[in-house]
Protein backbone atom coordinates (compact mmCIF):
# COMPACT_ATOMS: atom_id res chain seq x y z
CA UNK A 1 0.00 0.00 0.00
CA UNK A 2 3.13 1.95 0.10
CA UNK A 3 2.84 4.48 -2.39
CA UNK A 4 6.05 4.25 -4.88
CA UNK A 5 6.89 7.82 -5.22
CA UNK A 6 8.02 8.09 -1.00
CA UNK A 7 10.42 5.55 -2.58
CA UNK A 8 12.24 7.10 -5.15
CA UNK A 9 15.12 9.17 -4.14
CA UNK A 10 15.43 12.18 -6.19
CA UNK A 11 18.87 13.27 -7.77
CA UNK A 12 20.23 16.46 -5.98
CA UNK A 13 19.68 17.97 -9.84
CA UNK A 14 22.12 19.61 -11.53
CA UNK A 15 20.39 22.58 -11.02
CA UNK A 16 20.78 22.76 -7.25
CA UNK A 17 24.65 21.92 -7.78
CA UNK A 18 25.57 24.71 -10.40
CA UNK A 19 23.28 27.17 -8.76
CA UNK A 20 24.54 26.60 -5.45
CA UNK A 21 28.16 26.26 -6.73
CA UNK A 22 28.40 29.37 -8.28
CA UNK A 23 26.66 31.07 -4.57
CA UNK A 24 29.28 29.58 -3.08
CA UNK A 25 31.74 30.47 -5.12
CA UNK A 26 30.69 34.04 -4.92
CA UNK A 27 30.65 34.03 -1.12
CA UNK A 28 33.94 32.75 -0.79
CA UNK A 29 35.01 35.45 -3.01
CA UNK A 30 32.91 37.90 -1.33
CA UNK A 31 34.49 37.09 2.06
CA UNK A 32 38.10 36.59 1.05
CA UNK A 33 38.32 39.25 -1.60
CA UNK A 34 40.91 41.27 0.48
CA UNK A 35 43.26 38.37 -0.23
CA UNK A 36 42.13 36.90 -3.83
CA UNK A 37 41.86 40.07 -5.41
CA UNK A 38 45.11 40.79 -7.21
CA UNK A 39 45.11 44.66 -7.03
CA UNK A 40 43.24 47.28 -5.03
CA UNK A 41 40.17 47.89 -5.96
CA UNK A 42 40.22 51.45 -6.49
CA UNK A 43 43.76 51.91 -7.38
CA UNK A 44 43.93 53.77 -10.79
CA UNK A 45 46.66 54.12 -12.98
CA UNK A 46 46.10 56.21 -16.32
CA UNK A 47 48.78 54.50 -17.85
CA UNK A 48 46.86 51.37 -17.79
CA UNK A 49 43.63 52.03 -19.00
CA UNK A 50 41.36 49.94 -21.00
CA UNK A 51 43.80 46.89 -20.97
CA UNK A 52 41.79 44.07 -22.32
CA UNK A 53 41.57 40.82 -20.80
CA UNK A 54 44.25 38.23 -20.47
CA UNK A 55 43.85 36.49 -23.69
CA UNK A 56 43.86 39.31 -26.00
CA UNK A 57 46.81 41.17 -27.51
CA UNK A 58 48.16 43.82 -25.53
CA UNK A 59 47.05 42.62 -22.21
CA UNK A 60 48.88 43.77 -19.20
CA UNK A 61 49.88 40.75 -17.07
CA UNK A 62 48.24 40.60 -13.63
CA UNK A 63 45.13 42.22 -14.62
CA UNK A 64 43.72 38.99 -15.80
CA UNK A 65 40.30 40.50 -17.08
CA UNK A 66 41.48 44.00 -17.90
CA UNK A 67 40.89 47.66 -16.84
CA UNK A 68 38.95 50.07 -17.22
CA UNK A 69 39.23 53.64 -18.56
CA UNK A 70 40.86 54.81 -15.28
CA UNK A 71 42.94 51.77 -15.29
CA UNK A 72 41.14 49.42 -12.30
CA UNK A 73 41.39 46.01 -12.35
CA UNK A 74 38.16 44.54 -13.43
CA UNK A 75 38.23 41.58 -11.79
CA UNK A 76 39.49 42.79 -8.48
CA UNK A 77 36.23 45.26 -8.64
CA UNK A 78 33.78 42.45 -9.21
CA UNK A 79 35.46 40.53 -6.44
CA UNK A 80 34.36 43.88 -4.07
CA UNK A 81 31.42 44.32 -5.58
CA UNK A 82 30.40 40.63 -4.46
CA UNK A 83 30.33 41.83 -0.95
CA UNK A 84 28.05 44.70 -1.43
CA UNK A 85 26.11 42.28 -3.54
CA UNK A 86 26.08 39.40 -1.45
CA UNK A 87 25.15 41.77 1.73
CA UNK A 88 22.36 43.66 0.08
CA UNK A 89 20.90 40.24 -0.83
CA UNK A 90 21.33 38.31 2.51
CA UNK A 91 19.70 41.18 4.85
CA UNK A 92 17.20 43.19 2.22
CA UNK A 93 15.95 39.57 1.74
CA UNK A 94 15.67 38.10 5.37
CA UNK A 95 14.61 41.53 6.03
CA UNK A 96 11.80 41.43 3.44
CA UNK A 97 11.21 37.53 3.95
CA UNK A 98 10.41 38.01 7.63
CA UNK A 99 7.75 40.61 7.43
CA UNK A 100 6.09 39.69 4.11
CA UNK A 101 5.70 36.58 5.35
CA UNK A 102 4.81 37.27 8.74
CA UNK A 103 2.07 39.12 7.57
CA UNK A 104 1.00 36.84 4.89
CA UNK A 105 0.49 34.00 7.22
CA UNK A 106 -1.65 36.12 9.79
CA UNK A 107 -3.67 37.32 6.89
CA UNK A 108 -4.12 34.16 5.26
CA UNK A 109 -4.84 31.78 8.84
CA UNK A 110 -6.79 34.52 10.87
CA UNK A 111 -8.62 35.90 7.75
CA UNK A 112 -11.27 38.44 9.19
CA UNK A 113 -10.22 41.80 9.92
CA UNK A 114 -6.94 41.03 10.10
CA UNK A 115 -6.99 39.57 6.00
CA UNK A 116 -8.78 42.45 5.19
CA UNK A 117 -6.47 45.24 6.62
CA UNK A 118 -3.45 43.19 5.28
CA UNK A 119 -4.81 42.86 2.08
CA UNK A 120 -6.07 46.34 1.48
CA UNK A 121 -2.43 47.69 2.83
CA UNK A 122 -0.82 45.16 0.50
CA UNK A 123 -3.42 46.31 -2.69
CA UNK A 124 -2.54 50.03 -2.00
CA UNK A 125 1.22 49.48 -2.13
CA UNK A 126 1.82 47.43 -5.13
CA UNK A 127 -0.18 50.23 -6.92
CA UNK A 128 3.39 52.32 -6.63
CA UNK A 129 5.70 51.37 -9.15
CA UNK A 130 8.19 49.94 -7.62
CA UNK A 131 11.70 51.32 -9.38
CA UNK A 132 10.36 54.83 -9.01
CA UNK A 133 9.52 54.05 -5.41
CA UNK A 134 12.66 53.29 -4.75
CA UNK A 135 14.46 56.06 -6.50
CA UNK A 136 12.08 58.37 -4.13
CA UNK A 137 13.11 56.49 -1.32
CA UNK A 138 16.90 57.05 -2.02
CA UNK A 139 16.10 60.26 -2.60
CA UNK A 140 14.74 61.20 0.61
CA UNK A 141 16.68 58.89 3.01
CA UNK A 142 19.65 59.50 1.08
CA UNK A 143 22.24 57.51 -0.72
CA UNK A 144 23.90 54.64 1.23
CA UNK A 145 23.60 50.92 2.09
CA UNK A 146 21.04 51.40 4.97
CA UNK A 147 19.31 53.40 2.64
CA UNK A 148 19.49 50.65 -0.27
CA UNK A 149 18.48 47.60 2.26
CA UNK A 150 15.14 49.65 3.35
CA UNK A 151 13.86 50.97 0.27
CA UNK A 152 14.27 47.22 -0.77
CA UNK A 153 12.27 46.27 1.79
CA UNK A 154 9.96 48.67 1.84
CA UNK A 155 8.81 47.64 -1.76
CA UNK A 156 9.11 44.10 -2.10
CA UNK A 157 7.46 42.50 1.42
CA UNK A 158 4.13 42.73 -0.36
CA UNK A 159 5.25 39.74 -2.52
CA UNK A 160 5.80 37.96 0.36
CA UNK A 161 2.73 38.92 2.11
CA UNK A 162 0.76 37.88 -1.02
CA UNK A 163 2.21 34.25 -1.58
CA UNK A 164 2.55 33.47 2.18
CA UNK A 165 -1.31 34.64 2.22
CA UNK A 166 -2.41 32.25 -0.71
CA UNK A 167 -0.51 29.21 0.73
CA UNK A 168 -1.60 30.01 4.50
CA UNK A 169 -5.46 30.24 3.48
CA UNK A 170 -5.59 26.59 1.24
CA UNK A 171 -3.60 24.71 4.11
CA UNK A 172 -5.54 26.50 6.71
CA UNK A 173 -8.86 25.35 5.79
CA UNK A 174 -7.34 21.37 5.52
CA UNK A 175 -8.80 19.28 8.02
CA UNK A 176 -5.74 18.71 9.80
CA UNK A 177 -6.19 21.78 11.14
CA UNK A 178 -9.63 21.20 12.31
CA UNK A 179 -8.16 18.05 14.25
CA UNK A 180 -5.29 19.99 16.16
CA UNK A 181 -7.51 22.66 17.08
CA UNK A 182 -9.93 20.43 18.61
CA UNK A 183 -7.40 18.53 20.23
CA UNK A 184 -6.29 21.68 22.24
CA UNK A 185 -4.24 23.95 20.06
CA UNK A 186 -4.57 27.30 20.35
CA UNK A 187 -5.08 29.19 17.29
CA UNK A 188 -1.68 30.56 17.15
CA UNK A 189 -0.38 27.45 18.21
CA UNK A 190 -1.90 26.35 15.26
CA UNK A 191 -0.44 28.24 12.81
CA UNK A 192 3.15 28.19 14.43
CA UNK A 193 3.10 24.30 14.72
CA UNK A 194 1.15 23.28 11.71
CA UNK A 195 1.18 25.98 8.92
CA UNK A 196 4.33 27.54 8.90
CA UNK A 197 6.19 24.30 8.61
CA UNK A 198 4.21 23.45 5.63
CA UNK A 199 4.87 27.49 4.06
CA UNK A 200 7.86 27.10 4.78
CA UNK A 201 9.11 25.63 1.60
CA UNK A 202 7.92 28.27 -0.35
CA UNK A 203 8.76 30.72 2.24
CA UNK A 204 12.49 29.74 1.54
CA UNK A 205 11.46 29.58 -2.56
CA UNK A 206 10.57 32.92 -2.42
CA UNK A 207 13.71 34.21 0.04
CA UNK A 208 15.93 32.75 -2.66
CA UNK A 209 14.20 34.58 -5.49
CA UNK A 210 13.70 37.67 -3.17
CA UNK A 211 18.08 37.46 -2.60
CA UNK A 212 17.91 37.49 -6.47
CA UNK A 213 15.86 40.41 -6.79
CA UNK A 214 17.79 42.75 -4.29
CA UNK A 215 20.93 42.19 -6.10
CA UNK A 216 19.12 43.55 -9.18
CA UNK A 217 17.62 46.37 -7.49
CA UNK A 218 20.96 47.14 -5.85
CA UNK A 219 22.58 47.49 -9.54
CA UNK A 220 19.86 49.16 -10.87
CA UNK A 221 20.21 51.90 -7.87
CA UNK A 222 24.24 52.02 -8.59
CA UNK A 223 23.70 52.52 -12.59
CA UNK A 224 21.34 55.53 -11.65
CA UNK A 225 23.97 56.30 -9.10
CA UNK A 226 22.27 56.38 -6.16
CA UNK A 227 23.97 53.75 -4.38
CA UNK A 228 26.17 53.66 -1.73
CA UNK A 229 29.11 56.54 -2.30
CA UNK A 230 30.67 55.74 -5.71
CA UNK A 231 34.20 54.96 -4.82
CA UNK A 232 33.21 51.79 -3.48
CA UNK A 233 32.62 49.43 -6.95
CA UNK A 234 29.28 48.10 -7.24
CA UNK A 235 28.06 45.52 -10.11
CA UNK A 236 25.57 48.10 -11.59
CA UNK A 237 28.22 51.12 -10.96
CA UNK A 238 30.57 48.86 -13.02
CA UNK A 239 27.97 48.59 -16.08
CA UNK A 240 26.69 52.34 -15.85
CA UNK A 241 30.88 53.26 -16.35
CA UNK A 242 31.45 50.49 -18.94
CA UNK A 243 28.54 51.50 -20.62
CA UNK A 244 30.15 54.84 -21.99
CA UNK A 245 32.84 52.69 -23.14
CA UNK A 246 31.82 49.66 -24.82
CA UNK A 247 32.80 50.39 -27.87
CA UNK A 248 36.48 50.79 -27.24
CA UNK A 249 36.44 48.29 -23.86
CA UNK A 250 33.63 46.12 -24.09
CA UNK A 251 35.08 44.30 -20.82
CA UNK A 252 34.38 46.71 -18.39
CA UNK A 253 30.99 46.19 -19.33
CA UNK A 254 30.38 42.40 -19.95
CA UNK A 255 31.57 41.08 -17.37
CA UNK A 256 29.99 42.59 -14.36
CA UNK A 257 26.85 42.02 -16.59
CA UNK A 258 27.80 37.98 -16.71
CA UNK A 259 28.76 38.03 -12.77
CA UNK A 260 25.21 39.65 -11.89
CA UNK A 261 23.29 37.71 -14.53
CA UNK A 262 24.72 34.37 -13.32
CA UNK A 263 24.31 35.48 -10.00
CA UNK A 264 20.55 36.45 -10.21
CA UNK A 265 19.77 33.27 -12.08
CA UNK A 266 21.10 31.20 -9.22
CA UNK A 267 19.34 33.02 -6.86
CA UNK A 268 15.92 32.03 -8.51
CA UNK A 269 17.62 28.27 -9.83
CA UNK A 270 18.03 27.49 -6.33
CA UNK A 271 14.85 28.40 -4.68
CA UNK A 272 12.73 26.67 -7.70
CA UNK A 273 15.24 23.84 -7.23
CA UNK A 274 14.86 23.46 -3.40
CA UNK A 275 11.33 24.27 -3.24
CA UNK A 276 10.69 20.76 -5.34
CA UNK A 277 13.11 19.02 -3.29
CA UNK A 278 12.10 19.80 0.41
CA UNK A 279 8.32 20.77 -0.21
CA UNK A 280 6.21 18.18 1.31
CA UNK A 281 2.96 19.15 0.06
CA UNK A 282 4.19 18.88 -2.97
CA UNK A 283 4.78 15.14 -3.05
CA UNK B 1 -30.64 17.82 30.53
CA UNK B 2 -30.13 13.83 29.67
CA UNK B 3 -27.39 12.96 27.65
CA UNK B 4 -23.15 12.88 27.36
CA UNK B 5 -23.47 15.47 24.76
CA UNK B 6 -27.00 17.51 24.91
CA UNK B 7 -27.63 20.67 22.23
CA UNK B 8 -30.36 22.47 23.43
CA UNK B 9 -32.13 25.07 21.06
CA UNK B 10 -28.22 25.93 19.40
CA UNK B 11 -28.77 29.02 16.94
CA UNK B 12 -25.64 29.70 14.38
CA UNK B 13 -26.36 32.77 11.55
CA UNK B 14 -23.92 33.85 9.02
CA UNK B 15 -22.29 36.85 10.49
CA UNK B 16 -24.77 39.48 8.82
CA UNK B 17 -27.28 36.50 7.24
CA UNK B 18 -29.45 34.31 7.75
CA UNK B 19 -29.94 31.58 10.20
CA UNK B 20 -27.92 28.30 9.32
CA UNK B 21 -29.16 25.85 12.75
CA UNK B 22 -32.41 26.56 13.74
CA UNK B 23 -32.88 26.49 17.19
CA UNK B 24 -31.35 22.87 17.11
CA UNK B 25 -31.82 20.11 19.96
CA UNK B 26 -30.86 17.10 20.67
CA UNK B 27 -29.02 14.21 22.61
CA UNK B 28 -25.89 11.66 22.74
CA UNK B 29 -26.46 9.69 25.79
CA UNK B 30 -23.08 8.17 26.80
CA UNK B 31 -22.16 5.10 25.00
CA UNK B 32 -24.50 5.64 22.31
CA UNK B 33 -24.30 6.14 18.77
CA UNK B 34 -26.30 9.13 17.60
CA UNK B 35 -26.70 9.88 13.72
CA UNK B 36 -27.31 13.24 12.47
CA UNK B 37 -28.95 12.77 8.94
CA UNK B 38 -29.82 14.80 6.66
CA UNK B 39 -29.45 16.34 2.93
CA UNK B 40 -26.35 18.16 1.98
CA UNK B 41 -26.78 21.70 2.87
CA UNK B 42 -29.27 20.66 6.02
CA UNK B 43 -25.61 22.26 8.60
CA UNK B 44 -25.12 18.50 9.65
CA UNK B 45 -21.31 18.74 9.66
CA UNK B 46 -22.04 22.58 11.28
CA UNK B 47 -23.37 20.81 14.34
CA UNK B 48 -20.13 18.56 14.71
CA UNK B 49 -18.32 22.09 14.19
CA UNK B 50 -19.85 23.92 16.77
CA UNK B 51 -19.77 21.24 19.43
CA UNK B 52 -15.72 21.17 18.70
CA UNK B 53 -15.35 24.72 18.39
CA UNK B 54 -14.47 24.50 14.39
CA UNK B 55 -16.87 26.97 13.04
CA UNK B 56 -15.84 28.53 9.82
CA UNK B 57 -15.18 32.44 10.86
CA UNK B 58 -17.88 33.80 8.59
CA UNK B 59 -20.88 31.73 11.42
CA UNK B 60 -21.45 32.91 14.97
CA UNK B 61 -23.03 31.30 17.45
CA UNK B 62 -26.42 33.03 18.08
CA UNK B 63 -27.95 31.49 20.96
CA UNK B 64 -28.80 28.08 22.51
CA UNK B 65 -26.42 25.48 24.89
CA UNK B 66 -23.97 23.22 24.57
CA UNK B 67 -23.27 20.65 27.17
CA UNK B 68 -20.80 18.35 27.27
CA UNK B 69 -20.24 16.55 30.20
CA UNK B 70 -22.33 18.17 32.20
CA UNK B 71 -20.48 21.69 31.42
CA UNK B 72 -21.79 24.61 29.34
CA UNK B 73 -19.09 24.85 25.97
CA UNK B 74 -20.73 27.91 25.19
CA UNK B 75 -20.61 29.57 28.83
CA UNK B 76 -16.94 28.90 29.42
CA UNK B 77 -13.76 31.51 28.32
CA UNK B 78 -12.38 30.15 25.47
CA UNK B 79 -8.78 28.58 26.86
CA UNK B 80 -11.57 26.27 29.31
CA UNK B 81 -14.05 25.59 26.50
CA UNK B 82 -10.69 24.24 24.46
CA UNK B 83 -9.10 22.01 27.24
CA UNK B 84 -12.86 20.47 28.14
CA UNK B 85 -13.13 19.93 24.43
CA UNK B 86 -9.74 18.90 24.02
CA UNK B 87 -10.03 16.32 27.49
CA UNK B 88 -13.38 14.70 26.31
CA UNK B 89 -14.41 14.60 22.64
CA UNK B 90 -12.41 14.10 19.45
CA UNK B 91 -13.06 13.99 15.55
CA UNK B 92 -12.80 11.99 13.10
CA UNK B 93 -13.01 13.88 9.62
CA UNK B 94 -14.25 13.85 6.66
CA UNK B 95 -11.83 13.45 3.92
CA UNK B 96 -8.61 11.50 5.23
CA UNK B 97 -6.46 12.96 2.46
CA UNK B 98 -6.84 16.30 4.34
CA UNK B 99 -7.19 15.85 7.92
CA UNK B 100 -3.34 14.72 8.12
CA UNK B 101 -0.43 16.87 8.48
CA UNK B 102 1.43 16.01 5.14
CA UNK B 103 4.68 17.54 6.45
CA UNK B 104 4.53 15.04 10.04
CA UNK B 105 5.52 12.03 10.33
CA UNK B 106 1.94 9.47 11.27
CA UNK B 107 3.37 9.19 15.16
CA UNK B 108 3.88 12.59 16.18
CA UNK B 109 0.07 12.84 14.60
CA UNK B 110 -1.47 10.55 16.51
CA UNK B 111 0.35 10.86 19.71
CA UNK B 112 0.29 14.90 20.26
CA UNK B 113 -2.78 15.16 21.82
CA UNK B 114 -1.66 12.30 24.44
CA UNK B 115 1.55 14.43 25.33
CA UNK B 116 -0.11 18.14 24.69
CA UNK B 117 -3.39 17.44 26.75
CA UNK B 118 -3.04 14.51 29.02
CA UNK B 119 0.56 15.16 29.33
CA UNK B 120 1.91 11.33 28.92
CA UNK B 121 5.38 10.34 28.34
CA UNK B 122 6.60 10.21 24.96
CA UNK B 123 7.48 6.80 24.93
CA UNK B 124 3.84 5.63 26.76
CA UNK B 125 2.34 7.90 24.10
CA UNK B 126 4.10 5.68 21.15
CA UNK B 127 3.61 2.61 22.79
CA UNK B 128 -0.07 3.66 23.04
CA UNK B 129 -0.54 4.87 19.50
CA UNK B 130 1.34 0.71 18.30
CA UNK B 131 -1.47 -0.61 19.87
CA UNK B 132 -4.31 1.69 18.52
CA UNK B 133 -2.70 0.92 15.10
CA UNK B 134 -2.56 -2.68 16.05
CA UNK B 135 -6.30 -2.68 16.71
CA UNK B 136 -7.14 -1.02 13.54
CA UNK B 137 -5.37 -3.70 11.78
CA UNK B 138 -2.91 -1.84 10.53
CA UNK B 139 0.20 -3.89 9.51
CA UNK B 140 3.68 -2.84 10.20
CA UNK B 141 2.45 0.05 12.77
CA UNK B 142 6.35 0.78 13.59
CA UNK B 143 7.01 1.60 9.83
CA UNK B 144 3.29 3.40 9.12
CA UNK B 145 3.94 5.53 12.40
CA UNK B 146 7.75 6.60 10.66
CA UNK B 147 5.48 7.54 7.13
CA UNK B 148 4.34 10.39 5.92
CA UNK B 149 0.92 10.54 5.24
CA UNK B 150 1.73 10.67 1.45
CA UNK B 151 2.92 6.98 1.73
CA UNK B 152 -0.41 6.05 3.14
CA UNK B 153 -3.47 5.21 0.60
CA UNK B 154 -6.76 6.14 1.80
CA UNK B 155 -8.09 4.36 3.42
CA UNK B 156 -5.11 3.60 5.80
CA UNK B 157 -4.92 7.04 6.43
CA UNK B 158 -8.77 6.68 7.54
CA UNK B 159 -7.74 4.08 9.58
CA UNK B 160 -4.96 5.81 11.36
CA UNK B 161 -7.13 8.77 11.81
CA UNK B 162 -9.77 6.70 13.56
CA UNK B 163 -6.86 5.14 15.83
CA UNK B 164 -5.79 9.06 16.74
CA UNK B 165 -9.61 9.51 17.47
CA UNK B 166 -9.70 7.05 19.91
CA UNK B 167 -6.23 7.72 21.38
CA UNK B 168 -7.20 9.51 24.41
CA UNK B 169 -10.50 7.54 24.79
CA UNK B 170 -12.23 10.56 24.34
CA UNK B 171 -16.00 9.86 26.18
CA UNK B 172 -17.21 11.40 22.23
CA UNK B 173 -16.32 11.23 19.34
CA UNK B 174 -18.29 13.12 16.11
CA UNK B 175 -17.62 11.61 12.78
CA UNK B 176 -18.52 13.76 10.37
CA UNK B 177 -19.08 11.75 7.30
CA UNK B 178 -16.01 9.25 7.46
CA UNK B 179 -16.97 7.41 4.37
CA UNK B 180 -18.10 9.99 1.97
CA UNK B 181 -14.25 10.17 0.48
CA UNK B 182 -13.78 6.66 0.47
CA UNK B 183 -14.92 3.87 -2.42
CA UNK B 184 -17.34 2.02 -1.50
CA UNK B 185 -15.46 -1.07 -1.07
CA UNK B 186 -13.42 0.35 2.08
CA UNK B 187 -16.41 2.17 3.38
CA UNK B 188 -17.58 -0.94 4.43
CA UNK B 189 -14.75 -2.31 6.17
CA UNK B 190 -14.23 1.32 7.60
CA UNK B 191 -17.94 1.51 9.06
CA UNK B 192 -17.61 -1.90 10.66
CA UNK B 193 -14.44 -0.67 12.34
CA UNK B 194 -15.49 2.62 13.72
CA UNK B 195 -18.90 0.47 15.14
CA UNK B 196 -16.49 -2.00 16.65
CA UNK B 197 -14.02 0.59 18.54
CA UNK B 198 -16.99 2.57 19.36
CA UNK B 199 -18.28 -0.66 21.21
CA UNK B 200 -14.90 -2.00 22.86
CA UNK B 201 -14.37 1.40 24.13
CA UNK B 202 -17.81 2.58 25.12
CA UNK B 203 -17.75 5.97 23.69
CA UNK B 204 -20.86 8.00 22.32
CA UNK B 205 -20.64 8.76 18.97
CA UNK B 206 -22.22 11.33 16.90
CA UNK B 207 -22.40 10.19 13.44
CA UNK B 208 -22.85 12.36 10.87
CA UNK B 209 -24.24 11.17 7.48
CA UNK B 210 -26.54 11.80 4.63
CA UNK B 211 -27.12 7.86 4.34
CA UNK B 212 -29.76 6.40 6.20
CA UNK B 213 -28.75 2.71 5.44
CA UNK B 214 -25.29 3.18 6.96
CA UNK B 215 -27.63 4.97 10.28
CA UNK B 216 -29.54 1.74 10.03
CA UNK B 217 -26.35 -0.16 10.41
CA UNK B 218 -24.60 1.64 13.35
CA UNK B 219 -26.65 4.38 15.22
CA UNK B 220 -29.20 3.68 18.23
CA UNK B 221 -30.75 7.39 17.71
CA UNK B 222 -31.03 9.38 15.48
CA UNK B 223 -32.00 13.38 14.01
CA UNK B 224 -33.36 14.36 11.26
CA UNK B 225 -32.26 17.83 9.91
CA UNK B 226 -34.15 19.40 6.80
CA UNK B 227 -32.49 23.19 6.51
CA UNK B 228 -31.25 23.56 9.85
CA UNK B 229 -34.15 23.02 11.86
CA UNK B 230 -34.01 19.08 13.21
CA UNK B 231 -37.41 18.14 12.07
CA UNK B 232 -37.17 14.67 14.29
CA UNK B 233 -35.15 13.01 17.26
CA UNK B 234 -36.05 9.26 17.43
CA UNK B 235 -35.13 5.85 18.49
CA UNK B 236 -33.75 4.32 15.49
CA UNK B 237 -36.25 1.05 15.77
CA UNK B 238 -39.18 3.30 16.03
CA UNK B 239 -38.16 5.63 12.96
CA UNK B 240 -37.35 2.90 10.60
CA UNK B 241 -41.10 1.34 11.94
CA UNK B 242 -43.00 4.30 12.10
CA UNK B 243 -41.55 7.95 11.40
CA UNK B 244 -43.25 10.66 12.72
CA UNK B 245 -42.76 13.54 10.28
CA UNK B 246 -43.70 13.61 6.95
CA UNK B 247 -40.11 14.31 5.75
CA UNK B 248 -38.73 11.45 7.27
CA UNK B 249 -41.30 9.07 6.21
CA UNK B 250 -40.69 10.79 2.67
CA UNK B 251 -36.75 10.36 3.20
CA UNK B 252 -37.24 6.78 4.48
CA UNK B 253 -39.13 5.77 1.04
CA UNK B 254 -36.56 7.61 -0.94
CA UNK B 255 -33.60 5.35 0.54
CA UNK B 256 -33.13 2.59 -2.08
CA UNK B 257 -33.49 -1.00 -0.78
CA UNK B 258 -30.35 -3.37 -1.39
CA UNK B 259 -32.28 -6.48 -1.17
CA UNK B 260 -34.69 -5.36 -3.27
CA UNK B 261 -33.09 -3.82 -6.26
CA UNK B 262 -36.25 -4.29 -8.42
CA UNK B 263 -37.87 -1.36 -6.50
CA UNK B 264 -38.08 2.06 -7.97
CA UNK B 265 -36.21 4.96 -6.25
CA UNK B 266 -39.16 7.35 -5.05
CA UNK B 267 -37.98 11.38 -4.26
CA UNK B 268 -39.13 13.38 -1.85
CA UNK B 269 -42.43 14.62 -3.01
CA UNK B 270 -42.68 18.32 -3.57
CA UNK B 271 -45.76 18.46 -1.45
CA UNK B 272 -43.31 17.14 1.75
CA UNK B 273 -40.69 19.83 0.89
CA UNK B 274 -43.01 22.36 0.29
CA UNK B 275 -44.84 21.30 3.89
CA UNK B 276 -40.80 21.22 5.48
CA UNK B 277 -40.33 25.00 4.04
CA UNK B 278 -43.04 26.14 5.84
CA UNK B 279 -42.51 25.01 8.95
CA UNK B 280 -39.23 25.98 8.64
CA UNK B 281 -40.81 29.77 7.72
CA UNK B 282 -42.88 28.93 10.78
CA UNK B 283 -40.27 28.82 12.88
CA UNK B 284 -38.25 31.97 11.58
CA UNK B 285 -40.98 33.87 12.19
CA UNK B 286 -41.50 32.70 15.64
CA UNK B 287 -38.08 33.62 16.73
CA UNK B 288 -38.22 36.61 14.63
CA UNK B 289 -41.44 37.80 16.78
Amino acid sequence: MRDARGDVRRPIGLRLWLSGGWLALLTVAALCAPWLAPKDPLMQDLFLGRMPPFWMEGAEPGYLLGTDSLGRDVLSRILYGARLALIVALVAGTLTCVIGATLGLMAGYYRGWTDRVISRFVDIWMAFPPVLFAILLIAVLGPGLVSIIIAIVIIDWTRFARVIRAEAMSQGAMDYVASAQVAGRTRFGTMLTEILPNVLPTIIALLTLEMGIAVIVEAILSFVNLSISTDSPTWGGMIAEGRTSVHQAWWVLVFPLITLFLTVLSFSQLGEGLKDRFDPVLR
Amino acid sequence: MSGFLSIRNLTVHLRGGGPILRAVTMDVAPGQVHGLVGESGAGKSMIGKAVLGTLPRALEITGGEIWLDGVDLLALAPAARRKQIGATAALIPQDPLTALNPGKRIGPQITRRLVDILGWRKSDAEARARDLLDEVHIPDPVRVMRSYPHELSGGMRQRILIASAFAAEPRLIIADEPTTALDVTVQKQILRLISDMQTRHGTALLFVTHDLGVVSKVCDTLSVLYAGKVVENARMRRFFMRPIHPYSAALLAATPIYTDPDRGLTPVPQTVIDAVEREVEHHDVRAGA
